[in-house]
């Protein structure tokens, strides 16, 4: 069973949105999303400074066999990369919600997305999609 | 088979493509043919080519063929017309595709490079759409390509990559020497430009000065679009060493090595980058690693973008291609060696400059442009390049290409080429033919 941890917001997509103090967000890609690519050999991430609206592509994340989008949950500026994702991948794997994350967004607008799911309807999700 | 699979007539098979879709009829294309009769015309046709006497290039170079090229290449073991996917690839195809990438890495001194694209045209194509890829700090998809790039290359990658947004930026050149001016570039200076395309040896098979071009690019944030003729790469200095750090894709036309000209195609492309590039660079690329045995082996990869993983959102949608061609290409490479391949570009460089110095002796004859060239050279004329061109053709002489569409500025304009299969004998009938042929026009 994958980890789903309570204080974060998700997307169907399975990207996972952390707010930060100071107003940014933090964005990442689910347990579930890691464990269903595999091993991750490359992850190609937004610079900062690129301006995303909701449900943009914004980062690549590629497995051995696929190259998969991950799409931005919320509009914003990014405020950074996790350039430490560029030698080690493998970090999304091994800590998928911690050093794993894919970039930092400062949000325009409401951050709150309206799309966006706890834990518990990701969970649900999750389940039903078997 | 239709009752097996459980559908009623083949025109069920269809019924996914929207009616508005289908052609029910295709005009111009004739009714089916018999072997014997696709023979009989083909034989026809080919015979109607007659053995001129051959002086055009114009980015399709008839160089001599080693006979061991096409006896090797056609053999069973290797016979095939595409780059196979993994699945059906054979060591030894695979080992073929990896050495065509060891030389081609070589050739233009660069990190990486593919196994191979369609042709020279769609390759430039598909380095602009990479470098749009490839550079993330340019946002405008502007890239400068200077009117001594092939005509041919520059109308196929407009078409190829306007759906796609790119503005494609035509650089002016410089009438004496038949080469983009540094100078020319100075109007963009600090603006956002994607890439700069330099073709070397270009068109006019005049030389580039590809540091200084090179170096405004870096200096400007635009990546480096190297367009080349492997051939005289042994003799030139390779991408991968242009300005102070190197082309950033270089890509051209392989048809040079062991592919007959044959009218047109096919030919082969090639690409090669730097690489921190290599995820944005399209089609197949095969890698040296170990079995579990830890015995030596081949296998693709760098997969995941490509079309049959990626689909929509593929980096291109070129997958299978030049295969036979590439492996033609590499056996070509290999019975050369680097030795024999500099024996050849010399040879080129000999033989124009004979050519050029024999065709100039003739009256109404001299060169357009001053400065060092490879194995080409554009010709002027005082009287109209058609008419001249039929009249050598009626002798059995292709005289080279007329430039009158593509560069009517320039006058009556013939640009000529001779590699290393023209003789001493070839160019002074050539040199005669065209004394008497002028002669008699001015008389008359």
């Amino acid at each position: 069973m994958s980890q789903i941890p309570g204080d974060l917001r998700y997307t169907k997509s399975h990207e996972w949105l952390r707010s930060l103090p100071d107003g940014g967000v933090e964005i990442g890609i689910s347990d579930h999303a890691q464990s269903a690519l595999g091993d991750l050999v490359f992850v190609e991430v937004p610079e900062a400074g690129r301006i995303l609206s909701a449900g943009d592509a914004c980062a690549v994340v590629e497995s051995v066999k696929a190259a998969s989008d991950v799409y931005s949950p919320v509009g914003g500026e990014v405020l950074a990369g996790n350039d430490l994702l560029k030698t080690q991948p493998e970090l999304v794997n091994q800590d998928p919600y911690g050093q794993g994350w894919i970039m930092r967004l400062r949000p325009t607008g409401d951050a709150g997305g309206a799309n966006l799911l706890d834990a518990t309807a990701y969970a649900a999700e999750v389940a039903a999609a078997g | 088979m239709l009752d097996h699979i459980g559908v009623e007539g083949i025109d069920q098979l269809f019924d996914e493509i929207p009616k508005e879709l289908r052609v029910d009829s295709l005009p111009g294309v004739p009714a089916g043919m018999s072997e014997m009769e696709v023979a009989r015309m083909a034989t026809a046709r080919g015979a109607s080519d007659g053995r001129p006497l051959n002086f055009i290039g114009a980015g399709a170079y008839e160089h001599h063929i080693p006979a061991p090229v096409w006896a090797l290449t056609t053999r069973g073991e290797i016979y095939s017309s595409y780059t196979p996917y993994q699945a059906e690839a054979s060591q030894g195809t695979l080992q073929i595709m990896y050495e065509f990438q060891s030389m081609i890495a070589g050739l233009t001194a660069m990190e990486i490079s593919n196994a191979s694209l369609y042709d020279g045209a769609s390759a430039l194509a598909e380095a602009c759409l990479m470098a749009v890829r490839a550079n993330r700090r340019s946002k405008s998809t502007r890239i400068l390509v200077p009117c001594t790039v092939n005509p041919t290359w520059r109308r196929v990658a407009g078409v190829i990559t306007e759906g796609q947004g790119l503005v494609l930026e035509e650089l002016p050149y410089c009438t004496e020497h038949g080469t983009t001016v540094p100078e020319a570039l100075a109007r963009y200076t600090g603006e956002d430009i994607t890439a700069l395309v330099i073709q070397q040896p270009n068109f006019f098979g005049q030389l580039e000065d590809v540091d200084a071009l090179s170096r405004w690019a870096r200096a400007n944030g635009a990546l480096i679009i190297a367009a080349v003729n492997p051939v005289a790469l042994a003799l030139l200095v390779p991408p991968g060493e242009w300005g102070d750090v190197g082309a950033d894709i270089a890509c051209g036309e392989a048809q040079p090595f062991g592919v007959p000209l044959s009218s047109g195609g096919p030919y082969v492309g090639f690409m090669a980058t730097r690489s921190e590039h290599v995820r944005q660079m399209p089609g197949r690329i095969v890698g040296r690693t170990v079995d579990l045995e830890g015995k030596p082996g081949f296998t693709l990869t760098l997969q995941a973008r490509e079309q049959h993983i990626r689909r929509g959102k593929a980096t291109s949608n070129i997958c299978t291609n030049q295969g036979l061609l590439m492996t033609a290409a590499t056996i070509h490479l290999a019975l050369l060696g680097p030795v024999g391949l500099e024996r050849v570009a010399s040879a080129c460089v000999a033989r124009t400059r004979e050519l050029v110095t024999a065709l100039c002796a003739v009256p109404g004859v001299r060169a357009a442009f001053a400065g060092p060239r490879f194995h080409e050279a554009v010709l002027l004329l005082e009287r109209p390049v058609a008419p001249v061109l039929e009249a050598l053709a009626a002798e059995g002489i292709i005289g080279g290409h007329d430039l009158a569409r593509d560069y009517p500025e320039l006058g009556p304009a013939l640009l000529v080429c001779a590699t290393e299969t023209r003789t001493s004998a070839d160019i002074a009938a050539y040199a005669g033919t065209l004394a008497r042929l002028l002669g008699r026009a001015a008389a008359a």
